[in-house]
C-alpha cells in the first residue's frame, strides 16, 4: 500500500472511534509495533542509501500525522466523556441550602449597642451597676433627699424603706464618681424601675444615662453633644429643640424634643448641668470642674427609630416580633 | 395645674394664639400638656324662661312648658325633668340644634303632645355628670342669647405639668407673672382690699410647733348661708380648673387656692373648744377625716387642734367633726404657712394626696397668707352673706423663712452656660422676674421676693436667666476634652461578644422581666429564698429572679401557645440571691442562660428534622467555653438540679467551682410552666466565661501527625467524660488530639456494656514518631483503662 493510502486509512480509523479503547486499537494498528506504520520502516532495509533519508522522512511525517490525529481525537472523546460526566452531576441550585439557623439581638439591646458605640466613639466609658440599690445611691446623692416630691413621681419599687430597685442608673454615675475624680467620661446602660404598668409603661425598662464632669464643661457643650447624637442616631438632620425643665440633680436642666414627620415634637432625652450639691456629695470640687449629665429611655428611642406602636412588645418576646429586628 | 384660657388672659393678655401661647408656656418650662375645650361641641342652644308649664295629659311624668327663646313665638317643649317650673331661665336646645354625640333636636311629638326642642341640663350639654335636672340659670339670664355665649364657652383648659420647684406657678397669679415676664407685659391681679371686722369674736391661737408652722391667721365670720348658691362665674371657673363645686364655703377656698395658690381651711366655729393650738399629733392620736376614714397619727405629724383634740391634719386634710355643713352657721377660716418640711412625705404615708398637701409640700409664698384670708372672707360674704370679725395672726419670726439674698458671679454664669450674656440683659431679666438687682464688676447680689421661694443658690439664678434668655439661643459646641485612651482588656470577652456568639448559633435574645411569678420560681429552686416586692405590680410579678430561667421558659411558652415551635431564646443579666453579708443583703450576679425547644433545626428537603436534645444545648455551651480559649477548665458532671430531669441534668464547673447548670426541664413541670413538651435550658454564672486566654504562640510541627483507632469496651454506666479526662491525664507523649468518634450498643456488645470508638492523634514537633513510640503510647492508654476502668478493646 501506498504511504498515502494508510495514512488516508488511519485517519478514517481514528475519526471513527468513538470510545478511548477503540482508539487505542486504532493506535496498536498502525503504530504498535506490529502496526501497519512501524512496518514500513522495517521496509527501509529494502532501500538504497539515497532513497533511504527521503523515504524515511516520509514515514515519520506519515507517524506524526496519524499521532496527532489520535491525540486530537483523544481530546476530544475526553472532553465528551467529561461533559457527559457533568451533565449527570447536574443539581438544581435553586434548592434551599442547609442553613444553621441565625438568630438576632434584641432591639433593645441593639440601640444600647449603638448609643455605646456613638459616645464610646468619644472616649465615654460603659460603666454598669446594681439594680437592687440604696436610698443614698438612688435618691439623697442625686439631691433627692427623703420627702422631697419628686421621690414620690418615681413611683418606687421599694424592698425596705432603704432599699429598692433602681429607678434611674444615675446609681452608677455616683459610685462611679465616689471612686474617681475628673476628667469623667462615662455612660450607663440597663435596666431601670417603676411601678407603672398600662400602654405607655412598663415596669421595667432601659435608660442610657451619660455624664461628663472636667473642667469647663459647660451648657453649650450639653446641646452639642446630644443634637450631634440625635442626628447621627437617627440618620437625619432633624429639627431638636431643649426645652426648660427641672430635675433635682442637674441645674440648669433641660428636656429634649425632636420633631417627627407628622410636626409634633416628642420628648426623647432630660438633661442639665450637674447640680452642684451632687459634685458636693461625692467629694468633687463643684467650683473648679462642671459637667453635664444627661438620660435617655431606650425603648423610646427604639420605637421611633423602627415604628415600634407598643412598648410591651419589647417583653413580651413574640418572636415574630423580635425575628423583624435579626 | 389647670385653669382656663380667659381667666388667664383677664391677669394679662398677650398679642399671640392659643397654641403660641401654650408653646411659650411650654418653652419656659412649664410644660403644657394640655388644651381641651371646656365644653364639646353644640349649637342653637339658648337662654330661654318657662312661660307656662303643665301637667302633660297622657304622661305621669312628662310636663308641657311654653317657653320664651326671644323668637316671636314662644317654643312648646315637653320637659320630662322634676324641676322643671314656670318662670325657671334654662338652657333650650332649639329646633335644629346638635348636641354632644351629634345628637340632632328635631321638630317631634311625645306622647301626642308636639314639642320643639329640648331643655337642658348640663350633662347633656357635656358640661359635667349633674343629670339630677334642667339648668337652672340666675334670674337675670338674658333671655335668647346663646348659651355659649352666655357660659363664654368658647373658652379652652390649658393643663399646665408643673415641676417640683415651680409650686409658686400652682395658682393663676404664678403663671400670669410668669406670662407677664416673658411678654414683658404688666399683669392686672384682683385687687384685694381689707375686709373690716364688724364684731369682735375671735379665737386665741397657739403656735405650739412654730418651726413648722410659724404663721397661722384666724378669722371668725358670723351669720354664713351655707346653703347659698356658688355664681355661676365661680363653679365655672373651678370647672374649668378640673375642680367639682361642693358649697359656697368649700368653692370659695377652693377658688382662692386656684388663684393665688394658697390653700385655707373653714372650720364650724361651733364644734371649736376653747383655743386654736397648731402643734405636733401624739402618737397613736385619732383623727377621723372629712372622708370619714379614720387615721391613726404620729408624732411627726402637724395638727390643728383646739384645747380639746386634734380637728384636721395641718396642710393636708380637715377633720369629719369640725368640717363645715349645709347646718353651719358661724365659721373659722385658716390661712396659714406651713413649713414644707412638716408636710412632705406625710400625706402620702396615709394614702392621701390632696391640692393643699401638693402645694404645702412644694412651698408657698410665706407672706401671702394675709392676702389669701381677705381674699376668701370678701368672697364668701358676697356669696353666703355674714360678718367678718377681727383676723388674729399669730406668728414666729424666728421660723418665717427669711428673704434671700443670692450672689451671681458673671465669671460662673459664662463658665457654666458657655456663652456670655451682656450685663444690661441679665439684669433686665432678674428684674422681669421681681429680683431686686445690685451690681458690682464679679457680678450680682440678687434679692429674692418672697413669691420666688425655689431660689436659694447661685445656679437656681443661672436657670432662670438662661430660661428667660433662651435655651433656643444658647449655642450647641463641641465638647473639647484632652484625648486619653480608655484602658481595653484584651483578656476580658464583652457579654455582647458571648451574646453574639449564641445569636449566631441560632439563639433569638430575650429580655424578661426581672421579677418573676413566684410559684414558678418556688417550683424549681425549692431550696432558694427570693427576694420579694412588697408592692408589685401583680402577685406573679412579685419574685426577684434567682435565675434567668424563670423569665425564658415564660418566653417559650407566651410563644408556644402562638404557633412558634422551634424555640431558642438566650438572655444575660443579673440574678438576685438574698445575701445578709451582700451590699444591700443581695447578691446581684450577671448570668448567660438559654432555653430551646422544639425542632433542632427547620424541616429540610434533605436533612429532614429532629427534635432539639441535650446534646444540642451541651454543643451551645461548649462553645461558650471554647471562646475563653481553655475549655479544658470546665468538666460537666451529671447531677441532679431540681428544676431538670434527673437523668439528663449535669452542672458545669470551672477549676473545682460550680458555675452553672444545664438539662432539660423537668418533665414534672412541664405542663405546670405551660411549656409544650421537652424543654432544655443551660445558665452560666457570666464571670466564669468573661476570661479569654492570650494567645502565647508555638511553632507548628513540620512532621506528619499519627491517627490510631482504639474501640473499647465499658459499663455503660461509666462516664466518658472520665474516661477521656482519664486518657489526657495519663501523660501519653505527643498526644495533640483525642475524639470520640463513635458509640455503640446492642448486638456483639454485652448487657450493660457500649463500645465507644476514639482517635488518638499524635504528633512530634521536631521529628518524625517511630512506629514503636506510638505503639508504646496507645498501650499505655489501653493499659489505663483496663486497670482503671475495666474496659477491653473490642474484637
Amino acid at each position: 500500500m501506498e504511504l498515502n493510502d494508510i495514512v488516508a486509512k488511519a485517519e478514517d480509523a481514528v475519526a471513527a472511534a468513538t470510545t478511548p479503547q477503540e482508539l487505542d486499537s486504532v493506535r496498536v494498528e498502525y503504530m504498535g509495533k506490529k502496526g501497519l506504520l512501524t512496518e514500513q520502516l522495517k521496509s527501509l532495509g529494502k532501500l538504497s542509501a539515497e532513497e533511504r533519508p527521503a523515504a524515511g522522512q516520509a514515514i515519520n511525517q506519515a507517524k506524526q500525522q496519524v499521532q496527532q490525529a489520535i491525540n486530537a481525537r483523544n481530546e476530544e472523546l475526553k472532553q465528551a466523556q467529561l461533559a457527559e460526566k457533568l451533565a449527570a452531576e447536574r443539581i438544581d441550585v435553586t434548592l434551599p441550602g442547609r442553613r444553621a439557623a441565625l438568630g438576632g439581638l434584641h432591639p433593645v439591646t441593639q440601640t444600647i449597642q449603638r448609643i455605646e458605640q456613638f459616645f464610646g466613639d468619644l472616649g465615654f466609658r460603659v460603666v454598669e451597676g446594681p439594680e437592687v440599690e440604696d436610698d443614698f445611691h438612688n435618691f439623697d446623692a442625686l439631691n433627692i433627699p427623703a420627702n422631697h416630691p419628686a421621690r414620690a413621681d418615681h413611683d418606687t419599687f421599694y424592698f425596705t424603706p432603704k432599699t429598692m430597685l433602681r429607678t434611674q442608673t444615675s446609681g452608677v454615675q455616683i459610685r462611679t464618681m465616689e471612686h474617681e475624680q475628673p476628667p469623667l467620661r462615662i455612660i450607663s446602660p440597663g435596666r431601670v424601675y417603676r411601678n407603672d404598668y398600662d400602654q405607655t409603661h412598663t415596669p421595667m425598662f432601659h435608660q442610657v444615662e451619660g455624664l461628663m464632669v472636667d473642667t469647663d464643661v459647660s451648657f453649650t457643650q450639653l446641646k452639642g453633644i446630644l443634637e450631634d447624637f440625635l442626628v447621627n442616631f437617627f440618620e437625619e438632620s432633624l429639627e431638636v429643640r431643649f426645652r426648660p425643665s427641672y430635675f433635682p440633680f442637674t441645674e440648669p436642666s433641660a428636656e429634649v424634643d425632636v420633631r417627627r414627620k407628622d410636626g409634633q415634637w416628642l420628648e426623647v432625652l432630660g438633661c442639665g448641668m450637674v447640680h452642684p450639691k451632687v459634685l458636693q456629695a461625692v467629694g468633687i470640687d463643684s467650683e473648679k470642674y462642671t459637667g453635664f449629665a444627661f438620660g435617655m429611655g431606650v425603648e423610646r428611642l427604639t420605637m421611633l427609630r423602627y415604628g415600634v406602636n407598643d412598648l410591651r412588645a419589647f417583653f413580651e418576646n413574640d418572636v415574630r416580633f423580635l425575628k423583624q429586628f435579626n | 395645674m389647670k385653669f382656663s384660657e380667659k381667666w388667664l388672659r383677664s391677669w394679662v393678655n398677650p398679642a399671640l394664639d392659643q397654641v403660641a401661647l401654650a408653646e411659650q408656656l411650654s418653652m419656659a418650662g412649664l410644660e403644657v400638656d394640655d388644651v381641651t375645650p371646656v365644653a364639646e361641641a353644640f349649637s342653637s342652644v339658648v337662654v330661654g324662661e318657662v312661660v307656662k308649664c303643665w301637667q302633660h295629659p297622657d304622661a305621669d311624668k312628662l310636663q308641657v312648658t311654653e317657653v320664651n327663646i326671644g323668637a316671636d313665638e314662644p317654643a312648646t317643649i315637653v320637659c320630662g325633668a322634676p324641676n322643671c317650673r314656670q318662670g325657671l331661665k334654662v338652657a333650650v336646645a332649639t329646633v335644629g340644634a346638635v348636641l354632644p354625640g351629634d345628637f340632632k333636636i328635631k321638630k317631634a311629638k311625645l306622647r301626642g303632645q308636639p314639642s320643639h326642642g329640648m331643655l337642658c341640663s348640663n350633662a347633656e350639654l357635656g358640661l359635667n355628670d349633674d343629670h339630677d335636672g334642667i339648668v337652672e340659670l340666675p334670674a337675670d339670664a338674658p333671655v335668647g342669647m346663646d348659651y355659649r355665649e352666655y357660659l363664654e364657652l368658647n373658652d379652652v383648659t390649658f393643663d399646665v405639668d408643673l415641676t417640683p420647684n415651680r409650686a409658686d406657678c400652682l395658682g393663676l397669679r404664678g403663671i400670669a407673672r410668669e406670662v407677664g415676664v416673658l411678654n414683658r407685659m404688666a399683669v392686672t391681679e384682683p385687687e384685694i382690699k381689707e375686709v373690716k371686722a364688724v364684731h369682735d369674736a375671735s379665737r386665741a391661737i397657739e403656735l405650739v410647733a412654730a418651726e413648722a408652722c410659724p404663721r397661722y391667721l384666724g378669722r371668725i365670720v358670723k351669720n354664713v348661708n351655707v346653703g347659698a348658691e356658688s355664681p355661676l362665674w365661680l363653679t365655672e371657673r373651678l370647672r374649668r380648673s378640673g375642680v367639682r363645686s361642693i358649697d359656697p364655703v368649700v368653692d370659695v377656698t377652693n377658688y382662692v387656692l386656684l388663684e393665688l395658690g394658697h390653700p385655707m381651711h373653714a372650720f364650724d366655729n361651733d364644734k371649736l373648744k376653747g383655743d386654736v393650738q397648731v402643734r405636733m399629733a401624739q402618737t397613736d392620736e385619732k383623727l377621723t377625716l372629712l372622708d370619714g376614714t379614720e387615721v391613726t397619727l404620729q408624732d411627726d405629724v402637724l395638727v390643728i387642734a383646739d384645747s380639746e383634740k386634734a380637728l384636721a391634719m395641718a396642710g393636708i386634710f380637715g377633720g369629719e367633726d369640725s368640717g363645715v355643713t349645709t347646718e353651719s352657721n358661724t365659721i373659722f377660716l385658716e390661712s396659714a404657712f406651713f413649713a414644707p418640711a412638716a408636710i412632705a412625705g406625710r400625706a402620702r404615708r396615709f394614702g392621701l394626696h390632696t391640692d393643699a398637701s401638693h402645694r404645702y409640700e412644694r412651698g408657698v409664698d410665706p407672706e401671702l397668707q394675709r392676702s389669701a384670708m381677705e381674699r376668701a372672707t370678701k368672697l364668701i360674704i358676697e356669696i353666703c352673706g355674714g360678718e367678718a370679725g377681727p383676723v388674729v395672726e399669730a406668728k414666729d419670726d424666728r421660723h418665717l423663712p427669711q428673704p434671700q439674698q443670692v450672689r451671681l458671679r458673671k465669671a460662673r454664669l459664662a463658665s457654666v452656660l458657655g456663652i456670655s450674656i451682656a450685663d444690661d440683659e441679665v439684669i433686665e431679666i432678674l428684674e422681669r422676674l421681681g429680683f431686686t438687682v445690685s451690681s458690682d464688676d464679679e457680678g450680682w447680689q440678687v434679692s429674692v421676693p418672697t413669691f420666688r421661694f425655689d431660689i436659694a443658690i447661685e445656679e437656681d439664678l443661672i436657670e432662670e436667666v438662661a430660661r428667660i434668655y433662651g435655651y433656643h439661643r444658647i449655642q450647641a459646641t463641641a465638647p473639647a476634652a484632652q484625648l486619653r485612651m480608655v484602658p481595653r482588656k484584651e483578656s476580658a470577652i464583652a457579654a455582647g461578644t458571648l451574646k453574639q456568639l449564641l445569636v449566631d448559633r441560632g439563639y433569638q435574645e430575650a429580655i424578661t422581666y426581672s421579677f418573676v411569678d413566684p410559684k414558678h420560681q418556688a417550683m424549681l429552686f425549692d431550696d432558694s429564698a427570693a427576694l420579694t416586692l412588697p408592692f408589685p405590680i401583680s402577685l406573679d410579678m412579685s419574685s426577684m429572679r434567682v435565675s434567668l430561667w424563670p423569665g425564658l421558659i415564660g418566653a417559650v411558652a407566651h410563644n408556644q401557645k402562638r404557633q412558634q415551635q422551634s424555640l431558642a431564646f438566650c438572655e444575660t443579666g443579673l440574678r438576685f440571691l438574698p445575701d445578709e453579708d451582700a451590699e444591700n443583703g443581695v447578691r446581684q450576679e450577671p448570668m448567660i442562660a438559654g432555653i430551646r425547644a422544639g425542632k433542632a433545626f427547620g424541616e429540610h428537603w434533605d436533612e429532614g428534622e429532629r427534635a432539639v436534645d441535650f446534646f444540642d444545648i451541651k454543643g451551645d455551651v461548649e462553645a461558650l467555653l471554647a471562646a475563653t480559649g481553655e475549655p479544658q477548665l470546665y468538666t460537666f458532671v451529671a447531677d441532679a438540679h431540681p428544676a431538670l430531669h434527673p437523668g439528663q441534668s449535669a452542672a458545669i464547673f470551672k477549676n473545682g467551682k460550680n458555675v452553672g447548670y444545664l438539662g432539660a426541664v423537668h418533665p414534672q413541670f412541664e405542663k405546670k410552666l405551660g411549656l409544650n413538651g421537652r424543654t432544655f435550658v443551660f445558665e452560666l454564672e457570666l464571670a466564669a466565661v468573661q476570661q479569654r486566654r492570650l494567645p502565647a504562640a508555638q511553632s507548628v510541627s513540620r512532621y506528619p501527625s499519627i491517627r490510631r483507632d482504639l474501640a473499647i469496651v465499658a459499663p455503660t454506666q461509666l462516664a466518658a467524660g472520665e474516661i477521656l479526662k482519664a486518657i489526657e491525664n495519663v501523660g501519653v507523649n505527643h498526644l495533640v488530639g483525642l475524639n470520640l468518634f463513635d458509640v455503640y450498643e446492642g448486638t456483639g456488645v454485652a448487657e450493660g456494656y457500649r463500645s465507644l470508638a476514639l482517635s488518638l492523634t499524635l504528633q512530634h514537633p521536631e521529628r518524625t514518631l517511630e512506629d514503636q513510640e506510638i505503639n508504646t503510647a496507645v498501650n499505655a492508654v489501653v493499659e489505663m483503662l483496663t486497670n482503671e476502668f475495666g474496659a477491653t478493646l473490642r474484637e
